[in-house]
């Protein structure tokens, strides 16, 4: 199991335990995290799952594809160096605790 | 007060009971289905699932923990037979009864049977639910020759999975060219090229007259054009027919459907429908339509689950589709049917390009391989009413979300 800190605008948080296969976009869907929507189930087709990683952890995280970075192009939200669709971010991660911050709009 | 009842948890009922509760709709809401599977992602069935990247548990869609949070009861296993609307009532299998205030009908579709000799057969399958998948899984380990009958979304994906699986697979398809009544002959021309560099055997233009077999199993499949073709496991995936029968039972008006409005109600004011079994005036094809998609599902029970929480919010969505299938995401956004004008934007020759489709100088829809970006773009574009010039979509250096900065206060 990973761990997912998900941080709201207002600063609450949550965190959940995730298993493999399982993205950091479904488990927020699973469990009624707010500000996170995937729309489309996490095939790459809506950019409704926007999260901005937390900085310190970006660089050890794989890079995105190109599909996802050119959805990243159409994001509701501003578009940061550390956003990224959490559908496509999966376990295990290279840190005990993923943090994620939730964004202000997803479409 | 009795509260809603919501009849199929899948995309429609789940995120109609959400909506309603969201939008301030404090009564009870119970979902029944007769499906035994908590609510799951159907898109992934013909793909991932078949192929080993996805399974029960990864397509889980919600929470048990998620539904009682938001005080809403699932009953799983359980198929409603009958609406009695005069004592506002769904009558279970078991003959239990539920109650209702309100209710909405998210039966979903079921798969067009083949009405040929030997479609009976062992080995003859479909493909709509979570047991269809798991027993398709397991079929397609142990066959080696598949015919799918079909070249729609679902039997292109099937295809894709198969072959990438390392099968022997012949796709039927009665028309002359692939996904016909949802893409372009451009779009057609791309999947086949695609499916035949896969290894994939297509005939267009063939219909099976019957299926032969030995001891009850599937042997070979004929063709009323081709000699027949041996196989041990057939995919039938040559479309759907909605789940209205508990509603025409129940006296509601249907037609191809639930009828609804843009609002999900259907002709008695406290039962709503949404999603595959509904069909509603769709005003941006100014025609009525019975989608079968994840997004009409969605956004059609968002509608009616403000209506049932006493607020308003009319579905008026542009329609939208997906496919994976090897490699190639397609995105479709919009109805092409009727164009008279189109415009390529990226290389075909690359596999990343989309076509922009005009009537009568006025963007309709947008097909998009591998070029999600231009889908999203194309999305506020139609939602908007904002057509580019086809030179625009030829010129790779013009920037279409320029045109959606200049167009304030358009939304997706």
């Amino acid at each position: 199991m990973s761990r997912v800190k998900y941080v709201q605008q207002d600063g609450a948080e949550c965190v959940l335990e995730i298993g493999s296969g399982v993205s950091v976009m479904l488990a927020a869907v699973r469990n009624g995290v707010s500000g996170i929507e995937g729309e489309c189930g996490g095939c790459l087709d809506c950019a409704t799952c926007h999260v901005y990683v937390d900085e310190a952890q970006m660089g050890a995280l794989p890079s995105p594809n190109d599909d996802e970075l050119e959805l990243l192009g159409t994001v509701a939200a501003p578009r940061k160096p550390n956003s990224r669709l959490s559908c496509q971010l999966k376990p295990p991660f290279p840190t005990d605790t993923l943090t994620i911050y939730v964004p202000e709009a997803q479409s | 007060m009795n509260g809603l009842v919501v009849i199929g948890a899948s995309y429609a009922g789940v995120q109609g009971a959400l909506s309603a509760r969201d939008s301030g709709y404090s009564e009870p809401i119970t979902i029944v289905a007769d499906e035994e599977w908590m609510p799951y992602q159907r898109p992934p069935l013909s793909k991932d699932f078949l192929v080993d990247l996805a399974t029960e548990d990864s397509l889980v869609l919600r929470d048990k923990a998620f539904f009682a949070n938001k005080g809403i009861e699932l009953v799983l296993g359980a198929r409603a037979t009958d609406i009695d609307r005069s004592s506002r009532k769904v009558v279970l299998g078991d003959h239990s009864e539920l109650v209702f205030d309100k209710l909405l009908i998210g039966t979903g579709s079921h798969a067009r049977k083949l009405p040929v000799p030997g479609a009976d057969l062992d080995g003859v399958r479909y493909l709509r639910t979570m047991q269809d998948a798991i027993d398709l899984k397991a079929a397609l380990r142990d066959a080696t020759e598949i015919v799918v009958v079909g070249g729609g979304f679902i039997g292109l994906e099937v295809a894709a999975s198969a072959s990438k699986l390392g099968k022997k697979v012949t796709v039927l398809e009665s028309a002359g060219r692939l996904l016909e009544r949802a893409v372009s002959p451009t779009i057609s021309e791309f999947l086949l090229d695609m499916h035949l560099q896969h290894g994939v055997d297509v005939q267009l233009g063939e219909t099976v007259v019957s299926m032969d077999g030995q001891s009850g199993r599937v042997t070979s499949v004929n063709c009323k054009n081709r000699a027949s073709i041996r196989a041990d496991l057939v995919l039938v995936g040559v479309g759907g027919l909605p789940n209205d029968q508990i509603a025409k039972s129940a006296g509601l008006n249907c037609l191809n459907g639930v009828v609804v409005d843009d609002h999900g109600r259907t002709s008695d004011p406290n039962i709503f429908a949404a999603g595959d079994c509904a069909t509603h005036f769709n005003t941006f094809a100014s025609d009525w339509l019975r989608l079968e998609s994840v997004q009409n599902a969605q956004d059609q029970a968002k509608a009616a689950g403000l209506a049932i929480a006493g607020s308003t919010g009319p579905y008026a969505s542009v329609p939208r589709f997906w496919s994976d299938q090897y490699d190639a995401k397609l995105q479709i956004v919009g109805l092409s049917r009727n164009f008279d004008d189109q415009a390529i934007r990226g290389s075909i020759d690359d596999g990343k390009f989309s076509v922009f489709y005009y009537r009568k100088s006025k963007l309709v829809a947008v097909d998009s391989i591998n070029r999600a970006g231009d889908q999203m773009a194309a999305r506020r574009l139609i939602a908007g009413g904002i057509s580019p010039a086809p030179d625009q979509i030829r010129d790779p250096s013009f920037d279409l979300k320029s045109l959606l900065k200049s167009a304030a206060g358009v939304g997706v």
